[in-house]
């Protein structure tokens, strides 16, 4: 039982003076998604049936290569935002929240870097 | 976990019939959440045949001839009914609106008629409105400056400034668009919700406040403002025509101006 008036309880702990940045990178990484995700539509298509090294000699084609490495780094980038505001809607107790969503953060890293290792691998390896 | 179904006691169970007249010809079937603290029942649906040719144009006109003439008990608030004092909201017919601007001729079939969703309900059609009322409390809903207006003198500001509260300041406080919103629903805890932040936007874009930004900075917060995820349920519901979607993304955008 709480005595707290319904003021106190509304501010709560204040007002966490942020967000701004969590919104805003969603939406610059949900702008650069579109072009990067067509490119990688067409580039997809394009390499239907090739072996390993003809993707290769594709991959190291400089800009094949970059525009790869973005499109991994900026999807994770987007997937970990967007994960993180279904688990802050939907998980009401604060501390599997918590667990959530910093296994959340490691899981897009270790993903992401995973990917991108591969990439370099592919591109550059032996 | 958020909770996606009704507990065991919330479900609602079929209700008494009240039937029209006899020798009534245009009869119009309204089918009215009940829920009563005093006694220890579920709530139920009671169905309310009314004889048109004897009631009032509107929806609430109905619910005021159910408790004069049919049955008393039934509880719901209302005041103006001309859609200014925002009491008489409720969800009628699948969409939160004020019974009192809601012609009974625009609905086809039975009307369905429950409290606004996802609020506690204290009786019948009276949801529990404390929280959002403390949240509207929580954004300082008037005027602050230092500078002393001129002795004996309002506060001037040019029709253009004055324009800017336009859609913001017919707004009733009628909470149909925060029941309304989703989002609301699973975070009314700490969520300000659509109408609290277009009241909210009412004072920043005012330009006779000299607190802009300590509004910004008491709205900057995952919660308290980003919950909005542009779901538009807000807009699609004001009976009074505003759009809280809007102001709430003006919002965003001054977070970012300043930044
Ligand atoms: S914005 Fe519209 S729906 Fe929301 S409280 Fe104001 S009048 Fe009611
Ligand atoms: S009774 Fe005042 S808005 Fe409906």
């Amino acid at each position: 039982m709480s005595l707290q008036t319904d003021l106190a309880r509304v501010r709560g702990l204040g007002s966490a003076k942020e967000g701004t940045g969590h919104w805003w990178a969603q939406r610059l990484t949900a702008v650069a998604l579109v072009p990067l995700g067509i490119w990688f539509v067409f580039a997809a298509v394009s390499l239907a049936g090739a072996n390993l090294g003809e993707f290769r000699a594709w991959l190291t084609v400089p800009y094949n290569l970059i525009l790869m490495v973005l499109l991994v780094g900026v999807l994770f980038h987007h997937m970990q935002l967007g994960m993180q505001v279904v688990f802050e809607d939907y998980i009401h107790n604060e501390r599997s929240k918590t667990v959530v969503l910093i296994l959340n953060k490691f899981v897009a890293v270790i993903l992401g870097v995973s990917c991108i290792i591969a990439l370099l691998r592919v591109a550059f390896g032996g | 976990m958020a909770e996606f179904s009704l507990p065991a006691n919330s479900k609602v169970v079929e209700g008494k019939t009240f039937p029209a007249p006899a020798g009534a010809t245009r009869v119009k079937k309204f089918k009215v959440y009940r829920y009563d603290p005093d006694k220890n029942e579920n709530p139920r649906m009671d169905t309310y045949e009314i004889d048109l040719d004897a009631c009032g144009p509107m929806v609430l006109d109905a619910l005021i001839k159910i408790k004069n003439e049919i049955d008393s008990t039934l509880t719901f608030r209302r005041s103006c009914r001309e859609g200014v004092c925002g009491s008489c909201a409720m969800n009628v017919g699948g969409t939160n609106t004020l019974a009192c601007i809601n012609a009974i001729s625009d609905f086809r079939g039975d009307i369905a008629v429950y409290p606004l969703p996802h609020m506690m309900v204290v009786k019948d059609l009276v949801p529990d409105l404390t929280n959002a009322y403390a949240q509207y409390a929580s954004i300082q809903p008037w005027l602050q400056a230092d500078t002393p207006a001129a002795p004996g003198k309002e506060r001037l500001q040019s029709p253009e400034e004055r324009e800017e509260l336009d859609g913001l300041w017919e707004c009733v406080l009628c909470f149909s668009c925060s029941t309304g919103c989703p989002s609301y629903w699973w975070n009314s805890d700490r969520y300000l919700g659509p109408a609290t932040l277009l009241q909210a936007y009412r004072w920043i874009a005012d330009s006779r406040d000299e607190y802009t930004g300590e509004r910004l900075d008491a709205l900057e917060d995952p919660f308290r403002l980003y919950r909005c995820h542009t779901i538009m349920n807000c807009t699609n519901t004001c009976p009074k025509n505003l759009n809280p979607g809007k102001a709430i993304a003006k919002i965003k955008q001054k977070m970012v101006e300043r930044r």
